[in-house]
């Protein structure tokens, strides 16, 4: 229920709110927009000059630039679909009746990943994937396996984030997924469950409705957090070796912080910004219709 | 605890109980066990952290705790951790009620607009606000303050107390503002008098979640706050740098930055999903 006011009183509600997220969302961006078509780098920062969309073409025909977006890209492709998985397992698993507080412990360790500092996930990772030191190739030595090189090897050093992002966020969709099962009425599961025993089609037939928002509420918050992948990656790998693990947050970061050249990273940011607005419009066209 | 696993369940026969058993706690295991390496590690000199393969059984010293804290500004980087996260939350609060309270309450033109705009904050990646927002602190002279990184971490607490405050708000009865209406009360009084105090369970868990957020943040912190104002996560990857890496201290720093969140983590954990996922899960 809303009701109309006067426009003095909605200004003085909301006024502060739009001040303060113009003043520090937009006002920065379009200061980053008009640094986009210069050429400017701190090491040479009198040497200023307008050059239009140069910055833009350079970014758009970059392979360096498309080489960090596939790697975001197979990232996204390999550890959300691995989550969903493992998060729909574990949802079903916490979902079924008996062993209370088992599972009251279980929801609540499932809270701790998520919540964890992104950059103590990385110097952890740091710790317990060393090759010398490390925890992981201990439990490996168990297994048989010789010591890996995680952190100093391209490819293992990709399998390592992809693993620690899994880490950190199969449980955060197996909560949702536990949330959506939870609101499937108890009256339908009961009845199909007196049809059938078999998990697999209650899944398919009566669940997998219920699942499909939170479904696409975690394909579209995995794809945005995917896109600003930084602190983990940056404080477990910082984007090596060589460029190995280098996602598009750090390669701007890169690119602005240690090569200076804030007028490309302005541009490769701005690409990046168009790109998570289109994405951010899907969703909340998909999920926030019913505002009122 | 063996006995209570193996309990005969009424809805279902004795075996698949016990399996459903050793894979929750393997589950729990899986969660946990990175921060009972934290910790540990946190409690071991540096020879004994240099072991291999890795000790499981060693003498425990809090040596780590007292060097960081005290020796190497580790404490120093918690307090402003902590000044960051309280002025952002508080900050957020003040700006964020009225206007959810507007969002719920109000009607009129641009409303799914602007919604539409204050949520999409939450989405920007912290890379694209960066190095602008480093150019113009450098002008203003607001480099390395507290106040930079209290204005950065507004773009995405903000977004997330309007969206939890307004959803309290919608929950609150109209007929209330109405009857307090009818006794001559202005919105703001109805606001502050009648929805605020009803909301504050919303606003409790929003502000949680603006603490959280801003406490765990690196990147603007890394890029503009490189000393007097340095917080702890950004400490924390100082002592990555160099050939000798000091793992005790790490993860002794580590756990001082993650315990205090993990707190409010288990405390906001009923509502850990809904704010993580703007409401598209109830």
């Amino acid at each position: 229920m809303t009701t109309r006011v006067r426009a003095s009183t909605i200004a003085a509600f909301l006024g502060p709110s739009v001040f303060a997220l113009a003043l520090v969302g937009i006002a920065p961006l379009l200061y980053g927009v008009w640094k986009s078509l210069h050429f400017f780098n701190l090491t040479k920062a009198n040497q200023q000059e307008f050059v239009g969309l140069a910055n833009y073409a350079t970014v758009l025909t970059d392979p360096v630039f498309w080489q960090s977006m596939y790697r975001t890209a197979v990232l996204f492709f390999v550890s959300v679909p691995t989550q969903i998985v493992l998060g729909v397992g574990i949802a079903l698993l916490l979902h079924r009746p008996g062993l209370g507080a088992l599972r009251a412990l279980t929801r609540l360790a499932l809270v701790l990943p998520m919540a964890t500092t992104y950059a103590v996930v990385g110097l952890l990772a740091q710790v317990m994937f060393n090759i010398k030191y490390g925890v992981i190739n201990q439990f490996l030595g168990f297994a048989g396996i010789a010591p890996v090189n995680w952190i100093g090897d391209p490819v293992n050093a990709y399998i390592a984030v992809i693993f620690w992002d899994v880490w950190q966020w199969t449980p955060f969709v197996a909560l949702v997924m536990l949330a959506s099962l939870s609101s499937v009425p108890p009256e339908i599961e009961e009845a199909a469950r007196l049809e059938t025993g078999r998990w697999w089609t209650i899944l398919r037939h009566i669940q997998l409705p219920f699942l499909v928002p939170g479904l696409v509420a975690v394909l579209i918050l995995r794809t945005a957090d995917t896109l600003k992948l930084f602190d983990m990656v940056f404080t477990m790998t910082r984007g090596g070796p060589g460029s190995a693990t280098e996602f598009i947050a750090i390669l701007i970061e890169r690119t602005g912080n240690r090569q200076f050249d804030i007028g490309l990273a302005s541009a490769q940011a701005i690409i990046l910004l168009v790109l998570t607005v289109f994405l951010a419009r899907a969703y909340i066209r998909l999920f926030y219709r019913e505002v009122r | 605890m063996a006995g209570k696993f193996s309990r005969p369940n009424r809805h279902g026969p004795r075996k698949p109980v016990a399996a459903e058993a050793i894979v929750l706690c393997l589950i729990c295991l899986f969660c946990v066990f990175p921060f009972y390496w934290m910790v540990t590690t946190s409690l071991k000199t540096q020879v004994v952290a240099l072991q291999s393969p890795p000790a499981w059984i060693f003498t425990p010293t809090l040596a780590n705790y007292w060097e960081v804290l005290f020796e190497d500004r580790v404490g120093a980087s918690l307090i402003n951790s902590l000044i960051v996260a309280v002025a952002t939350t508080v900050l957020s609060i003040g700006l964020g009620c009225p206007a959810a309270y507007a969002l719920a309450r109000f009607e009129f033109r641009g409303k799914k607009d602007l919604w539409f705009w204050f949520i999409t904050n939450r989405f920007v990646s912290p890379v694209v606000l960066v190095f602008p927002v480093f150019l113009i602190a450098r002008q203003v002279g607001l480099r390395d303050t507290h106040l930079a990184l209290v204005l950065m971490y507004i773009t995405f607490c903000l977004p997330i107390v309007i969206w939890i405050c307004t959803d309290q708000f919608r929950s609150i009865p109209y007929d209330l503002d109405e009857a307090a209406s009818l006794e001559g009360a202005g919105h703001w009084r109805i606001f502050w008098s009648i929805c605020l105090p009803l909301a504050m369970p919303g606003v409790a868990v929003s502000a949680i979640f603006s603490f959280i957020f801003s406490w765990n943040e690196l990147l603007f912190a890394y890029i503009l706050a490189p000393k007097a104002a340095k917080t702890a996560p950004a400490m924390a990857i100082t002592f990555m740098e160099g050939y000798d890496v000091p793992y005790g201290k790490i993860m002794a720093t580590a756990t001082l930055i993650v315990v205090p969140v993990l707190i409010f983590a288990i405390i906001v954990s009923r509502h850990l999903v809904r704010g993580l996922t703007m409401g598209a899960v109830k």
